[in-house]
Parts: structure tokens; sequence; C-alpha cells
């Protein structure tokens, strides 16, 4: 029972971040229909940034907690911008083209910022600095540290902004409508390309914030951390029905859950058979996810 | 003084085949022009060429003495043209309320946005009872009404529709000409495209008769009403 609470626990932290992921997933496929795979990478990219941003000003004697916002903020920024830059120059001249095209650029695109991370960081295991603390916090039975506490609440307050601003704001009502109908969103004089722009930075924001989330709870970043993480939380939005956002943070947390109270009855070497297990079932019951709620839309 | 809207030799190609061959048409400021065809003549065509949302293969769209051929439909909005597409293209995952606020993206004044959100609930109380419901839901008749507010929450000062009529009821369409008629009364420009030739002549002060692409007749409305051309073709008679 005891152990059962605890993993609960972890998998909530674990299924929180995976969540922030499957939404940079989700949003870009609501609005372009296109599987972004580089999205993993742009994870990579915030954790690689941030680690090396925090470590960089604590040298220069900077204290912890402004060393991990500066270094959220650097790695926001880095990642908005790489976001951006992608949808800009490798998918956009694809937008009309056969959807095998732009899904094969994004694999590209994917290896692309691998590499990319090679030259700027190197092949290296990076430890990330302790800014928050990871010493054990006992509740009971369950044991946290006040890192994951962050974690968590971190995650569901980006979450609850992230609702509030699509569904509540003129920049996230426009963003719903391109996702719907991008001809019509124009006769409104709504710049699309603008509006999807904003997607991709949102997205590619939260991806920093999670990969600096993954980052400090492992204490370490490297150029491959972004392809499993990408893998599992693009199962995670595909469980909770893709292109839905509160699918993709259900998806999130229940892969999260599954995959840490698997963790009582297999080995630690085949926690990662458990995404995909899901995936798998999904898609062979539930192909439009677990949320695939469709408004009738009549003529 | 320059027409609201002057079309010259307009173009449009679907790959080599020529949809629409050339035609001119004007439309003046307060005057409600309506461009009738069957079913595959270019009316749609003529408005999408118009609309930015293809770019016309040769001719001159002028807006007030402006050329605004072949821009992008974004950018027509804020000089004042609005259109309300074929098939109507409401935001279906969006309520009622957020449909028209989208109209009137392009303007930054929202308290002046609410109220004319509200002079549209005043015009059309069925959208009023359900300004909270997903557009998707609405009848085919409401969701042409819900176009064409939104559209005039974009304050036209030309408004382009497509066959509003299309697949409607006649109480229906009855009901959304109406609408037309109050908003045309306000001063609003209005270019009609329309299959129901009755209905659209009846509402028009000029016609112009599209078929494959070409304009063969032209005209006031109440001299093409009694065109026995326009009515063997089009009136049923
Ligand atoms: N996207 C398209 N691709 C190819 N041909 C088209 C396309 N849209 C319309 N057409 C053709 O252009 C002609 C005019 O169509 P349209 O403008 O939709 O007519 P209307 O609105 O008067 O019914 C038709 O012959 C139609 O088949
Ligand atoms: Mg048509």
């Amino acid at each position: 029972m005891d152990v059962l609470l605890q993993q609960i626990v972890n998998g909530l932290v674990v299924g929180s971040v995976y969540a922030l992921v499957a939404l940079g997933y989700t949003m870009v496929y609501g609005i372009l229909q296109l599987i972004n795979f580089a999205h993993g990478e742009i994870v990579m990219i915030g954790g690689l940034t941030s680690l090396f941003a925090a470590k960089g000003l604590l040298a220069m004697g900077a204290p912890p907690l402004l060393a991990l916002l500066v270094a959220i903020l650097a790695a926001m920024i880095a990642c908005a911008v790489i976001g951006v830059l992608i949808e800009r120059i490798a998918y956009r001249p694809l937008r009309n083209a056969p959807r095998l095209a732009p899904l094969i650029t994004a694999i590209g695109v994917s290896i692309l910022l691998q590499q990319l991370a090679i030259l700027v960081f190197g092949r290296n295991y990076f430890s990330f600095p302790e800014l928050i603390s990871k010493a054990p916090i006992v509740f009971g039975h369950i044991t946290v540290t006040l890192n994951e506490i962050v974690i968590l609440l971190t995650s569901f307050g980006l979450m609850a902004a992230l609702l509030w601003l699509v569904h509540n704001t003129k920049v996230g009502t426009a963003m719903r409508a391109t996702a719907e109908n991008q001809k019509v969103a124009g006769l409104m004089g709504i710049d699309i390309n603008k509006i999807i722009a904003i997607t991709f930075a949102i997205g590619s924001g939260l991806g920093a914030i999670a990969g600096v989330m993954v980052a400090s709870n492992y204490g370490q970043a490297h150029y491959y951390m972004g392809f499993m993480l990408g893998l599992k939380a693009f199962t995670a939005a595909v469980m909770g029905g893709i292109g839905n956002l509160w699918g993709a943070m259900v998806g999130g947390l229940i892969l999260g859950l599954v995959e840490n109270v698997g963790l009582i009855f297999v080995r630690g070497d085949y926690k990662d058979i458990f995404a995909f297990v899901v995936l798998v079932l999904v898609l062979i019951f539930r192909p439009q996810g677990l949320i695939g709620e469709r408004v009738a839309e009549r003529a | 003084m320059n027409p609201t809207l002057d079309v010259k030799k307009l173009q449009v190609a679907y790959g080599g085949i020529k949809a629409i061959k050339g035609i001119d048409f004007h439309v003046d400021e307060g005057e409600l022009v309506t461009l009738i065809g069957a079913n595959g003549a270019g009316k749609s065509s003529t408005l999408r060429a118009l609309s930015g949302l293809i770019k016309p293969a040769g001719g001159k769209v002028t807006y007030k003495g402006q050329d605004i051929t072949g821009i992008p439909s974004h950018a027509l909005v804020g000089l004042g043209i609005a259109l309300c597409p074929e098939g109507r293209g409401v935001f279906a995952r969006l309520n009622v309320h957020e449909n028209l606020l989208m109209g009137a993206y392009a303007r930054n004044d929202k308290a002046q946005i609410l109220t004319e959100v509200d002079e549209i609930y005043t015009m059309i109380p069925r959208l009023k009872e359900r300004t909270l419901q997903m557009a998707g839901t609405l009848s085919g008749g409401e969701q042409q009404m819900l176009a064409i507010g939104r559209a005039m929450l974009a304050q036209p000062k030309l408004l382009m529709l497509d066959e509003p009529s299309m697949g409607l009821a006649p109480l229906m369409v009855e009901k959304i000409f109406e609408i037309i008629r109050m908003i045309a009364k306000r001063g609003t420009t209005i270019l009609l495209i329309e299959q129901n030739a009755q209905l659209a002549l009846e509402h028009a002060n000029r016609g112009y008769v599209l078929e494959s692409g070409e304009i063969t007749l032209t005209g006031d409305a109440k001299t093409l009403l009694a065109d026995p051309r326009v009515k063997a073709a089009y009136l049923g008679g």
C-alpha cells in the first residue's frame, strides 16, 4: 500500500512533465495536423540550455533561485525561437504538400537538432546543479523532494494558464478558430501565420520548461534526452486524443502513473515498455484517444 | 467618384481550366448588387478571387480606387471588406459569442465591439438565445445568421455574401433576406451571390447573370426579373 502511494506520487510528478511536453505535440497537431517529431529535441535543448545557463550563473556567484529563474527564461527564449524558426523554414513551405512530406521533414529536423546539440554542447552527460533542494521530505509513508513538489505545482499552474489563455483570450480564441478553419480565420482578419508562429512559440516554451524539469529531476542532461521523452509524450498525446488539450494533460498524467505503478510489478529496466504497450492498446481499442470528443458539424 | 468595388477582366483558373473568363462588374456605394448564376457558373470562384482566397489568373480588382488584386484575405478586413463564405464557415467548436468576436478580430475598441454584439443580438434574437452554444450545434439557418452577424462585426463598408440561402428551408431563407435587407438599409454596400435568382433580384438594385464563367446579362434588377431570358433560365418559366 505504501509502495503504491509512493509510486502514485512519483507517477504524478513524471506524468505532469509528460503532459507539458504532450501539449506541445497536441497544439501543433491541432492547428496544422502535423506531428512535430522535433518537439522532443526542443525539450532537450531546453534542458541543456538551462543547464549551461545555470552553471554559468552559479559560477558568477548568482544565488541558486536567481540562477534557476534566469536559466528557465533562457531555455524558454531559446526554444521558442528555435520552434518558430523550424515552422518558418521547414514546415511552412510544405503546408499544402502531401502529409507524408512534412512528417519526414519533422524527423529530419529532429536529427538535425540532435546534431546541432552535439556541436554546441558535446556528447557528454552533464550534471544539472541542485538549484532546489532534493533532500527527501517524509510525509507519513511517502517521500518527496522540494524539487518534485515545485515541478508538480509548476506543471499544473502552466496547464491551467494555457487553458485560460486558449479559452479566455482573443489570441487563444483565434488559435482555436485557426485550428478549425484557416481560410475562414483569414477572412476574419486573423493573420494565420502569426497565430501558427505563436502556437509553436508557446508549445516550445512549455517544452523548454519541461526540459528544465527533467534535467533537474534526474540531475543531468544530454543530447539524447529528448528522444525517449518525446516519444512518450507523443504517446500521451495520442492516448488522450491528439489535438485536444485536455487529452494531452490527462494522457500525460495517466502515462506517468501507469509507468510508475507498473514498476511495482516489473523490473526498472522494463519501465519504458509501458508507454508503448499503452500506445498500442489505445490505437487498437480507441484510436481517437480517451477524450476524442467531436462536436457535431451540421451544414 | 470611384465605385466601391470595380472588377475588370477578372480571370480565375484551376490548373489549366478557366473557371472565370475575364468578367467586368462594379458595385457602387450603398448599392445591393447581385451576381446570379446556376450551380458551377463560377460565382464562388469570383468571390474567392475577390477575397484573396485564390490568386486571380488575370484582371484587376479595385476597392475605392485602391488596387486590391490578389491581396491576402486577412488584409481585406482592415480595408472594410467582409465576406460570408459559401457554406457559412462558422467555427463549429467556438460558441456563438466567440464566433461574433472573431468577426471583430481586426478591431481593438472592445467596448464598442460589445455594444455592436448586443446590436446583432437585438437584430437577430435567435443568436442571443444561443450565445454560449457551440456554433456547430446550430441549425443551418442559424449558422447563416451567425455568419452574417460575424461579418457585420468587422464594420464592413462592403459586405460580400456567397449563397446565403443555400440549403435552407423557404421560411428560413425569408428570414435571412430580411436580415440582408436591414443591413442594406443601414447603408452597407452589398455584393450578393445567389442561385436563388428570384429572391436575389427582388432585393437587389442591379444584377449580373453569370454563365460558365462569363457575364451574359446585366441591368437593373427589376428589368432582369422581367427579362424572358432570365425567366426561362432561372425563374422556372
Ligand atoms: N478547387 C477547384 N478546383 C478545380 N475546379 C474547381 C474548383 N472550385 C471550383 N471549380 C470549378 O470551377 C467552376 C466554377 O465553380 P464555382 O465557382 O464553385 O461555381 P458556383 O459557385 O457558381 O457554383 C466549376 O466548373 C467547378 O467545377
Ligand atoms: Mg458556389
